[in-house]
């Protein structure tokens, strides 16, 4: 019944018309008394088998009776093919593991709470430079290239290219597909490089820094890190 | 029923199936099952199949965000390390014990130290609130940067997950900027030239230098209004910036096909 209703949309001719063509009918226009017995529905039921006998008469030439909506591209945004691959639910078996993270890392995080005070020094004063002044931990790379580099270098083009631009653009200059540690020597080398470089100017900002920004030695010169002081002392 | 409550083990049993009794009658009671969706654990009946199974995550929605099945490499503890799930936990984590802070501080110049100082000293629990929030948000970072550097190592930047990453770098900067907006609000030496060094850091940015450390701080120099610029930046702005970065990234790692991998 809806395949006649589409037909005829198509066509432009009334869906009795269709209706009747399919079960082999002549026209309700010659038959009239055919026609109510065709739009009931107990008429549709036998029209699919009686269809095929009906396609050499087809429509007109020149006629689709299809058309194309959309064609949907394997390279969308969504995978849209569905490969066979190994899988299991999330409940319980995902759930679970991160269910037992969470309670582990807020167990450690307590622990840590109680056992070591978050700093609080004196008010601020501007008056009163301390020295070293340094920056939060995750800034003290940066404030360590300050001393090696014009500022404008180790300022802005170290983070700002490097470390900004240049991470954003490592998918579009790492072309090669893999993702085998085998395959991709160079590519891990290099990050490598870039994260012990990162980490050990940060643990030289942090703890071989003292005063003006001096290098000293933190087992003999004592540790100029303010962030862990309710631990250090 | 008759002679009530008996006495010894058997009036224990009773109880026992009693308690049982109730127990049932309100998981089968219309409002439990109005709270509870189909395929909830805690409704009525529930039994452990693949379609309950499904329905957990379906029919829930805080697992939502997950998909009902992964891939089965992707459980593995040694694969992902929990990293970028726990990086969400503790942002959670951070905004509970932030609201909490909230309401005991005053962002100025004035009264942020005393108040600071008096959560530590007279609020219940407000010095390990305060703990919780400082050293979560250390904790924050650390699991942003290695989750960042597990992604790299397992290569699950390529595509077509190559915009998750960027989007990724951006939320590694927002958390930097939210750990480093926060730094300045105990309003002690420690955050004043902390946050000094660091603004002037800013100030080094090609052509726009003076403007950038103008917009940062509030004015010239550190003073009030850049700690009410900072602490407006710290509980309102990148919080909504990075929420709304967050849906897009998690949004992105189920429409770019799940997890990455296997190697």
């Amino acid at each position: 019944m809806r395949s006649a209703n589409a037909k005829a949309k198509a066509q432009g001719v009334p869906v009795e018309a269709i209706l009747a063509d399919m079960a082999g009918l002549p026209p309700p226009g010659a038959a009239p008394a055919l026609a109510p017995t065709g739009t009931n529905g107990t008429a549709a039921a036998p029209a699919p088998a009686a269809a095929p006998a009906a396609v050499p008469a087809g429509p007109p030439e020149g006629v689709r009776t299809q058309r194309l909506l959309t064609v949907v591209q394997a390279k969308a945004i969504q995978q849209v093919k569905a490969e066979p691959t190994d899988k299991v639910n999330v409940w319980p078996h995902l759930l679970a593991i991160e269910f037992v993270a969470l309670l582990v890392v807020t167990a450690v995080l307590i622990v840590i709470s109680v056992v070591i005070n978050a700093p609080l020094l004196e008010a601020a004063n501007f008056n009163l430079t301390p020295n070293p002044s340094k920056a939060p931990w995750y800034f003290l790379g940066l404030q360590e290239l300050l001393s090696y580099f014009d500022p404008m270098i180790a300022g802005v083009l170290i983070p700002g290219l490097i470390g900004l631009v240049g991470l954003m653009a490592i998918p579009y200059i790492d072309r090669n597909p893999s993702v085998r540690p085998a395959d991709r020597k160079l590519a891990i080398m290099m990050f490598t490089f870039f994260l012990m470089g990162a980490a050990t100017l940060v643990i030289i900002g942090s703890f071989f820094r003292g005063p003006g920004f001096n290098f000293t030695y933190p087992w003999s010169d004592g540790v100029f890190f303010d962030d862990l002081k309710d631990w250090l002392e | 029923m008759a002679n009530g409550n008996g006495s010894g083990g058997n009036g224990g049993l009773k109880l026992r199936e009693r308690f049982a009794e109730a127990g049932s009658r309100i998981r089968n009671s219309q409002t439990w099952g109005s709270i509870f969706r189909p395929g909830s654990p805690f409704r009525a009946g529930y039994s452990d199949s693949p379609r309950n199974r499904s329905y957990v995550i379906m029919n829930n929605v805080l697992y939502h965000l997950h998909p009902v099945k992964v891939k089965r490499h992707g459980v593995r503890l040694s694969y992902t390390l929990c990293l970028g799930g726990l990086s969400f936990f503790l942002f959670i984590l951070l905004t509970i014990t932030g609201i909490f802070l909230m309401f005991y501080y005053t962002p100025s110049a004035e009264a942020a130290y005393a108040d600071v100082q008096a959560l530590s000293t007279s609020v219940t629990f407000g010095g390990l609130v305060r703990n919780l929030h400082r050293w979560g948000a250390h904790f924050m970072v650390i699991t942003v940067f290695l989750h960042m550097s597990r992604v790299f190592y397992h290569g699950a930047y390529k595509p077509p997950r190559e915009f998750n990453w960027v989007i990724g770098v951006i939320l590694l900067l927002l958390t930097l900027l939210l750990s480093f907006t926060g730094y300045l609000l105990p309003w002690d030496q420690l955050a004043l030239w902390a946050v000094t060094v660091g603004g002037n850091m800013a100030g080094f940015t090609p052509v726009f230098g003076d403007q950038v450390t103008f917009a940062l701080l509030g004015g010239v120099e550190i003073s009030g209004a850049t700690l009410l610029r900072f602490y407006v930046l710290h509980v309102l702005f990148l919080p909504f910036i990075i929420v709304i970065f967050m849906a897009v990234h998690f949004w992105r790692v189920r429409k770019d096909g799940g997890i990455s991998g296997p190697l």
